[in-house]
């Protein structure tokens, strides 16, 4: 997207038009298909945007280390700047700001004014409600104040992150600042949860894509996570699974195993348990770029019990701890003896030749001229 | 032919007769949950094993068993042993009936059956290069003429009744089909030979998929002889099992003639079975000490049983050691039959293939519907000559 990455940042709605219709399907149907929206979805965006409808997005940042941010910024499909200037209208975010001070404060205020009930609020990082919430202000106001005002007037939150989604490390014992997940202080509000440490910028996209394009939150499970992306565990695709089912481990870092890439499991990984989809969707779009597929065990981060709160070494416990004994078999059915058939016509034989042996000798005395004894036929 | 045969008369409703009945009421059940449910749901046969049972018994197997008309009549027509002319009749109509069932079998097996009746219509687009058509042509076409040589006999209740416009032309018919009698026997005789040796073809097909101790050109020429022995062995058993069922004069005699026919064609089947596998050098593939080497020298044991239990004339004229060597004779060739179309079929490793209830349940009522249909034909028609008891009492 060669002519949309050269846009300046102030654009008005006559701005798009530079961009080719062509280039613009492009994006959306890369973008659509990037989350597994669909082609359909990415028509109704193309429709939306040319309309001058994308999505206002206001992101706010309290205790957290910019890391969701960092991995947002690497995702290249689609890549950050057709996200920010073709399918979204980043109105506020501290990070990428040009603005500064008064003026950042000033967009925030506008932004939420125009798109008032409409905008989409991200929540990254933690805020800290202990002692009124004085351990994050930004322009004056507690990060409690500013979350509890501007999602309280938005049209979808999203906690992006797992401090954003329920304390994350500021939460962590002994938690002296009093951190909580954006849930815990907007009550009576759906916040959908994208935990991580960091926070894969897909499942991201794919959720407020899916709001831009139908107005809708994708389906949740019960610590609100989209159930496309947290719907099952690592350990159910992780690539080094086969090692876990032979039974072949890495006892400690840098011994054999762990060199020929066995299974983490013995070192801690709690893949086992932990609900993502990172054995799937690498981030920054390298191959292999995640926890395990680096050969460090997952440390459960999308999971509130487990991440900063279960040693980093700890095994977890699994449904099923030792690896079958006898290998499932591989063979497709391919035919079969019944036993019941087999006795059918063992004993259709046996009686034919029974009875024609035992006939037979019934016959030996009989003289040419003698009619057999027997029954009338 | 014989002008001497008679109906044998009698109840056609009897305790045997309900039995056979029986059986094949369970074969009815079990052909119709084929055709409504289909191959899958009936029968064991999968991707590996396209055919089973109902081929290897009911059409190889029993087209051999069905083989009686044909060796009856090579001995009568073409070596001119008149004297076994008696038997002519009841050969033919086993022959017939096995046959048709024969052909049964395979509208069973044929996985779109409802679509057969396209087969005979549209023969310009048959495939003249298959084996497999030259059998089927062949024994549609034998079917036909086996039932059109009956006709006149099981015609004749209507020619010796009263007069009527149907009598004249059944009259009529049966003239016509005397009069052909000749160019039909020559005809009968030449299918027989056609598609009794291309049932070894169509195997010797399936190349190195047939285990070596089978695979050999030989297979064609084999199955024909066999066929002959068997056909004898049938006769045998089926006139054995008239005499007792009927109460009649057992044709010994002429029996013991059949018998001593069936040894040299044995002796052909060993030879030809033996000398193929030394002039192949596959000798040492009989004692590999697997499952198929057991059944092969199985084979060629119950080849030689007969053999050896109707070596001498004493043992041809006592009947019931008659009946136990046609019996192990029926079950050489049958097992041959059963090893090259099954046992020695090898269509890749973890198939397998037994037949189901169901498809043991068909086999088992297409013979019995066979036996009840002998009875019927044999009681109602001037089949059976010879004297019946009673006859030989009032004399």
């Amino acid at each position: 997207m060669a002519a949309t990455s050269r846009l300046p940042l102030e654009f008005d709605a006559q701005s798009l038009s530079t961009v080719s219709r062509r280039d613009f399907v492009r994006v959306c149907t890369m973008a659509a298909a990037a989350v597994g929206l669909g082609p359909l979805a990415a028509e109704r965006f193309v429709e939306a945007a040319a309309n001058g409808l994308r999505p206002s997005v206001i992101w706010l940042q309290f205790q957290e280390c910019t890391g969701c941010t960092e991995s947002l910024l690497r995702a290249s499909h689609p890549a950050i700047d057709t996200l920010l200037f073709d399918l979204i209208s980043l109105d506020y975010h501290e990070t990428l700001f040009a603005a500064a001070g008064h003026q950042a404060e000033a967009a925030l205020k506008q932004a939420m004014a125009a798109n008032a009930g409409k905008y989409v609020c991200i929540v990254e990082g933690a805020i800290p409600t202990k002692d009124n919430g004085i351990y994050c202000m930004i322009g004056g106001r507690t990060a409690l104040d500013i979350v509890q005002d501007v999602a309280g007037k938005a049209g979808a939150i999203i906690a992006i992150g797992s401090c954003a989604s329920w304390g994350g490390v500021p939460s962590a014992d002994p938690n002296p600042t009093g951190a909580v997940g954006a849930h815990a202080v907007l009550k009576g509000k759906t916040v959908v949860n994208i935990p991580g440490c960091p926070a894969n910028p897909y499942n991201l996209l794919g959720t407020v894509l899916q709001y831009a394009t139908y107005g809708t939150l994708p389906e949740l499970d019960a610590e609100n996570r989209p159930k496309f992306a947290y719907g099952s565990t690592i350990h159910e695709h992780c690539p080094r699974r086969a090692h876990f089912d032979a039974g072949r481990f890495a006892k400690k870092f840098g011994d054999e195993g762990h060199r020929l890439g066995y299974c983490l499991y013995e070192l801690g990984c709690k893949g086992p348990a932990t609900h993502a989809n990172c054995s799937v969707q690498h981030f920054g779009d390298v191959v292999d770029a995640w926890p395990i597929g680096l050969g460090h065990p997952c440390f459960g981060c999308t999971e509130q019990k487990i991440a900063f709160r279960v040693p980093l070494h700890t095994t977890v416990e699994i449904d099923r701890p030792t690896p079958p004994d006898t290998y499932p078999p591989i063979h497709a059915v391919q035919g079969g003896v019944s036993p019941i058939a087999t006795g059918v016509a063992g004993a259709i034989l046996g009686g034919l030749a029974g009875a024609g042996y035992v006939a037979s000798r019934k016959l030996t005395p009989v003289a040419s001229d003698e009619p057999p004894k027997s029954p009338e036929v | 032919m014989s002008t001497h045969a008679a109906p044998v008369g009698g109840p056609l409703v009897t305790t045997g007769t309900r039995l056979f009945a029986g059986i094949f009421g369970l074969g009815v059940i079990a052909i119709a949950w084929r055709l409504l449910l289909g191959l899958g749901s009936a029968t064991a046969l999968n991707d590996g094993y396209p055919f089973g049972l109902w081929i290897a018994f009911d059409v190889v197997t029993g087209a051999a068993l069905a083989c009686g008309g044909y060796a009856v009549g090579l001995l009568v027509y073409i070596l001119n042993q008149g004297k076994y002319h008696p038997v002519m009749r009841p050969a033919m109509v086993t022959s017939a009936l096995g046959y048709t069932l024969a052909g049964v079998g395979v509208g069973l097996d044929v996985g779109r059956w409802w679509s057969l009746w396209r087969v005979p219509l549209f023969f310009w687009r048959w495939n003249f290069n298959s084996a497999l058509l030259e059998v089927a042509l062949c024994i549609m076409a034998y079917i036909a003429v086996l039932w059109l040589r009956l006709a006149p006999a099981l015609l004749e209740p209507y020619t010796s009744g009263p007069d009527s416009p149907w009598r004249r032309r059944a009259i009529t018919f049966s003239r016509i089909i005397d009069k052909l009698s000749v160019p039909m026997i020559a005809l009968g005789l030449v299918l027989a030979t056609m598609h009794q040796s291309s049932l070894g073809t169509l195997m010797l097909l399936a190349g190195s998929r047939l285990h070596i101790l089978w695979r050999t050109p030989m297979l064609p020429l084999m199955f024909l002889v066999s066929s002959i022995s068997m056909g004898y062995a049938v006769v045998v058993f089926e006139s054995a099992f008239s005499s007792v069922a009927f109460k009649r004069k057992p044709e010994i005699d002429m029996l013991a003639g059949l018998a001593g026919a069936m040894a040299p064609t044995l002796w052909v089947v060993v030879l030809l079975r033996v000398g193929d596998l030394a002039w192949r050098g596959q000798v040492g593939a009989l004692f590999a000490g697997d499952g198929r080497a057991v059944m092969a020298t199985l084979e060629i044991v119950f080849f030689l049983i007969p053999i050896v239990m109707l070596a001498s004339p004493a043992q041809r004229r006592d009947l019931g050691n008659l009946v136990r060597a046609a019996m192990a004779m029926i079950f050489a060739g049958t097992l041959f039959r059963f090893d090259t179309f099954l046992v020695a079929f090898m269509p890749g490793a973890n198939w397998s293939y037994f037949p189901s209830v169901p498809e043991t349940a068909v086999t088992v009522g297409l013979v019995a519907f066979e036996v009840l249909a002998y009875v019927v034909i044999v009681k109602t028609f001037p089949i059976l000559s010879g004297q019946t008891l009673a006859e030989r009492q009032a004399l």
